[in-house]
């Protein structure tokens, strides 16, 4: 299973019965394939609705995801402009976020809207899902593709946020932040302590309880 | 001001009218560039885009050449907070006070106010000289009403301009529409094409 199929599993087991959630674009979309089956979640879509779906079949005229891509919606599903839409967001009434990021610090900061001079696409709704989601977990791979740090003592890249991401989710490893603390709380079967630490550009706690990926 | 969400609850018809007009140096102002082919995008591919302020250009690949060239004057806002100023704008407000944007470069030039230990920006009221709106329904009093994950900045920006045009694909010449069906009222409508 590769990298962004392991991160995805792991995030699922994030999400609890009942929970209104905001997956980001990307990794995050795949998040639903793997929830467990008693698990009902309500995916809320920045662009306007709460019920986001799978698609079955062809495109339904006037349905997106945030995206821009055609989706389906659920039964009991719901319809909104998009300033209700962010008031859900930045109001406190999503209970969990779950998103991409470039780099995230040990403060609980988060960079993934900018590179300068390189990508400039806009923050979207990220900086208010961020502000305003109860919890906020970030699914990224741990190291950046030519192999530099994206867990850092302080980001460098424009910050989405400050001080607002619970939980970092990699193929590596599952860090809790809190108290401008990283705190290790799981590891994946093939890597130690030692390797982590490598990959990982900020010093890190272990929790009591540290456990395998599950 | 514009309505849609990646082209989605864009009036296209308007557009093509837009172009056809040969208005250029337009500010436009509304969620994303779409894409080059796709509603407010192909006002960006015809070069008659002064100002986009936005939330989002990253599926508009010309968008961010344009304004890496200098060509195109380019404000990103956040898309809560974008909503928000335009509401605002429509509604004789002077402003949104909103935690989004604290301690990135958003604030830059900014107000910041702390209430209850909260810090907010001030963010300012956004209005524009002409909105153009996408409805499924309309009926000859103006009213509207939305479809699906088309209505989004829609029935937001019909507050927020002097002069407010709907596209509306299905219009009713004999029949009003279900008053509690009715999304926008048409007190807010100027005119409208079908």
């Amino acid at each position: 299973m590769d990298a962004k199929k392991r991160i995805a599993r792991r995030a699922a087991k994030e999400l609890m019965d009942g929970d209104i959630v905001n997956l980001g674009i990307g990794l995050p979309t795949q998040i639903p394939h793997y929830l467990d089956h008693n698990i009902e979640i309500t995916l809320q879509s920045e662009n306007g609705f709460l019920g986001l779906g799978p698609l079955h079949g062809e495109p339904i005229q006037d349905l997106v995801n945030a995206g821009g891509i055609p989706c389906g919606m659920v039964p009991g599903g719901a319809f909104f402009d998009s300033a209700l839409s962010f008031a859900l967001i930045r109001g406190g009434h999503v209970d969990v976020t779950i998103l991409g990021g470039l780099q995230v610090d040990q403060h609980g900061n988060l960079a993934n809207w900018k590179v300068p001079g390189k990508m400039i696409p806009g923050m979207g709704g990220a900086m208010d899902l961020v502000t305003g989601a109860r919890r906020v977990i970030v699914v990224m791979e741990h190291c950046a593709k030519d192999g530099s740090h994206k867990i850092l003592e302080q980001c460098t890249l424009p910050l989405t946020a400050v001080s607002k991401v619970h939980r970092v989710i990699t193929e590596c490893a599952v860090f809790d932040i809190a108290n401008d603390q990283l705190t290790l709380v799981e590891l994946a079967q093939e890597e130690t302590i030692e390797s982590l630490a490598k990959k990982t550009g900020a010093p890190f706690l272990i929790s009591k309880d540290l456990k395998p990926i599950s | 001001m514009f309505g849609g969400f990646m082209g989605c609850g864009t009036p296209e018809k308007i557009v093509d009218l837009i172009l056809d007009s040969g208005a250029k140096n337009l500010t436009v102002i509304g969620n994303d560039t779409a894409f080059p082919d796709t509603g407010i995008g192909r006002l960006i591919t015809a070069g008659r885009v002064r100002k986009v302020i936005a939330s989002h250009i990253g599926t508009n690949p010309l968008t961010g050449k344009l304004m890496i060239e200098g060509k195109l004057d380019v404000e990103l806002v956040p898309q809560g907070t974008l909503v928000e100023r335009i509401r605002c704008g429509g509604a004789g407000l002077g402003g949104i006070l909103t935690p989004t944007g604290i301690g990135t470069e958003v604030e830059s030039g900014k107000t910041k106010l702390n209430l209850d230990g909260i810090e907010y920006l001030l963010e300012r009221p956004l209005k524009a000289d002409v909105a153009i709106l996408l409805a499924h329904k309309g009926d000859r009093r103006g009213n509207l009403a939305y479809h699906r994950a088309a209505r989004n900045f829609n029935p937001i920006i019909a507050l927020a301009a002097d002069f407010v045009v709907a596209e509306v694909q299905n219009y009713e010449p004999e029949a009003y529409l279900e008053p509690d069906a009715i999304m926008t009222p048409g007190a807010l409508v100027d005119a409208y094409i079908s």
